[in-house]
């Protein structure tokens, strides 16, 4: 799938515009996602510190789109599950920028790892470990 | 007014909404919250801003997501006898079926609360209660916050 096809795909999605999250690089089994702070994704009002439910939401776009990323026809696919670890608050007033690697795709499901972080990848505010289902349903492009 | 002063107020009116209302991502996710006899469910209502998947139509995964973490939270708050905020360490949701576009409701239930950290469990669904479409286990770390600063 090309960065541009991707792309629309990508933007074409609901929430994701909600949220405001861009696109930011797309490659073969790897996608990095920005998403700049806003204030209606705030989740202590005290600090301005966004939720926890904006990350996880950042996080599962971006390993989806990694798993999108890895493979060369397209099929639907869907989330088995997600971990995600908060590795520290984010800070009030800063993009997140998400990082996902598609680190093993089986015939039938696809394992990716990711990251958030503000600038620096080695100072992470989350990462997160997921698996996707591959559809197989009939009509599905195998 | 502040957060902890907001989670006074409403466990002395009863009045849980003001406290959701108080959080921009609540809000934005469309929160709401009510008491089944002793239960506290909470509930995201549907709108189009929630869809992942237009083709199915699908609610995104993040979402789901953000409600069961929510709900976690918020049992938690509504529970404690002292106010503290928890945070959150990790948080692990399988998904089970996909999310229909219509209101999804979640219910949380602690398994273990220790004195740093608490465990709970939480699962979501739509129409029927018997068919979940995610479940998800979280951990928090549930500290006061005089004891936090001292220790760290």
């Amino acid at each position: 799938m090309s960065v541009k096809n991707a792309r629309g795909f990508t933007e074409g999605i609901p929430h994701n515009k909600a949220l405001g999250m861009q696109l930011v690089e797309l490659d073969r089994g790897e996608a990095k996602f920005k998403l700049p702070y806003d204030a209606k994704l705030v989740g202590n009002p005290d600090t301005g510190v966004l939720h926890g439910g904006a990350i996880t939401a950042l996080l599962d776009a971006c390993s989806g789109a990694a798993v999108f990323a890895s493979l060369t026809d397209w099929v639907p696919i869907a989330t088995l599950d997600l971990r995600i670890d908060y590795l520290r608050a984010a800070e009030a007033g800063r993009d997140v920028t998400a990082h996902a690697t598609c680190y093993k795709r089986t015939r039938n499901v696809a394992f990716t790892r990711a990251v958030a972080y503000h600038d620096d990848p080695d100072d992470p505010i989350a990462s997160s470990v997921g698996t996707f289902m591959l559809s197989t349903k009939p009509g599905a492009t195998k | 007014m502040t957060l902890v002063e907001r989670l006074n107020a409403a466990k002395q009116s009863g009045d849980y909404q003001a406290l959701l209302d108080a959080v921009p991502y609540s809000k934005f996710l469309g929160l709401t919250s009510h008491f089944e006899g002793d239960v506290l469910i909470t509930t995201m209502r549907y709108a189009d801003h929630l869809i992942g998947n237009p083709a199915l139509p699908a609610l995104h995964g993040g979402t789901v997501g953000a409600l069961l973490e929510s709900a976690a939270i918020f049992e938690l708050l509504v529970r404690a006898e002292t106010v503290v905020l928890p945070k959150t360490i990790t948080l692990t949701v399988d998904y089970l079926r996909s999310g229909r576009p219509q209101d999804t409701h979640a219910r949380a239930f602690v398994t273990r609360q220790g004195r740093r950290v608490t465990n709970v469990r939480v699962e979501a669904w739509q129409e029927d209660r018997s068919k979940l479409i995610a479940a998800a286990a979280a951990i928090f770390l549930v500290k006061p916050e005089e004891a936090a600063a001292t220790s760290s």
